[in-house]
């Protein structure tokens, strides 16, 4: 009983979180409303014992992705008037399809032709169960591959990242390493041997 | 008991918010790159609800593959979010309608 009434509670925060993460006025809102949805989803799938999703939930999405997202909120001076302006035009057209979606797919849980039954909960897992073993278990032997393509999917988002945000700004007084390391002594210090003056 | 259905039925909630946010924040890119980040959530939502309830592992590294897509999708979506702002002073998605450089 008592997973049910969190479940229902952490699924009530989430739907608000989500809700204010669309109609909210100002940006920063939005993100930390999405924060928020992050860690109650995070909650749930606990509630469901998968518990290394849920952790990398919070460490990747809310401690790098959103983290990303606040700066980038903060960093760009928007103006949220021209960008709220005709902000119901189109919401009812919004809504329609969101309750079109949620019809569908309440006919597809309900009409039970799944060919399993969606009422029953999980089977329970055996006692010293460790999700983040299992998994690992798997991704390394398995999944091995689609791992290292992930890998290099991540590889390829830096430098992408990198490349479109670096800027070249002319007149910038930077250092060469290539011409420091080519300096010779010769070319800066070049020795005069003369007279000293002769005292007056 | 959580039963599959609870699970389902919040998720397609989730997945709907997000179309209609979509709808709702065409204009602001920011908003938008969010209610995709949403719609992800909902979607992995459905994957860990049926890997566990069918006891079979495949779904939880599917949902770590579309966590590793989405981070590397959202940073690249801010990085051109953020040129595009400097070269524009704008992120309205009506005034993109140039294709040329």
């Amino acid at each position: 009983m008592l997973p049910l009434i969190l479940f229902y509670f952490f699924g009530t925060i989430l739907v608000l979180a989500a809700l204010s993460v669309i109609v909210s006025r100002n940006p920063v809102y939005s993100a930390l409303g999405l924060v928020l949805c992050f860690v109650t989803s995070a909650a749930i799938w606990l509630l469901i014992e998968a518990e290394f999703l849920a952790i990398v939930l919070v460490l990747v999405y809310v401690g790098a992705v959103m983290v990303l997202f606040l700066f980038v909120v903060m960093m760009l001076d928007i103006d949220l008037e021209e960008l709220r302006a005709g902000f119901t035009r189109f919401a009812w057209l919004g809504w329609m399809v969101a309750a079109v979606i949620v019809l569908e797919i309440a006919g597809v849980v309900l009409t039970r032709q799944l060919g399993i039954d969606v009422t029953r909960g999980a089977a329970p897992l055996p006692a010293g169960y460790s999700n983040t073993e299992e998994l690992g278990a798997l991704l390394y032997s398995r999944y091995a591959y689609p791992f290292e393509i992930a890998a290099m999917v991540l590889l390829v988002a830096i430098v992408a990242a990198i490349s479109l945000t670096l800027r070249h700004r002319p007149n910038l007084k930077v250092q060469d390493i290539g011409r420091q390391v080519a300096a010779r002594a010769s070319e800066r210090v070049r020795l005069v041997s003369m007279d000293s003056e002769p005292r007056e | 008991m959580i039963t599959l259905a609870h699970l389902l039925t919040l998720s397609a909630l989730l997945f709907a918010l997000s179309v209609a946010g979509i709808f709702l924040n065409r204009k602001n890119v920011l908003l938008l790159l969010m209610c995709i980040e949403l719609l992800l959530l909902a979607a992995n939502f459905n994957f860990v609800a049926f890997s566990r309830y069918l006891g079979r592992l495949d779904g939880q590294i599917f949902v770590f593959f579309v966590l590793t897509v989405a981070a590397a999708e959202s940073a690249i979506g801010l990085a051109i979010l953020v040129v595009l702002f400097r070269e524009r002073r704008s992120i309205n998605v009506e005034e993109l309608d140039q294709l040329r450089g």
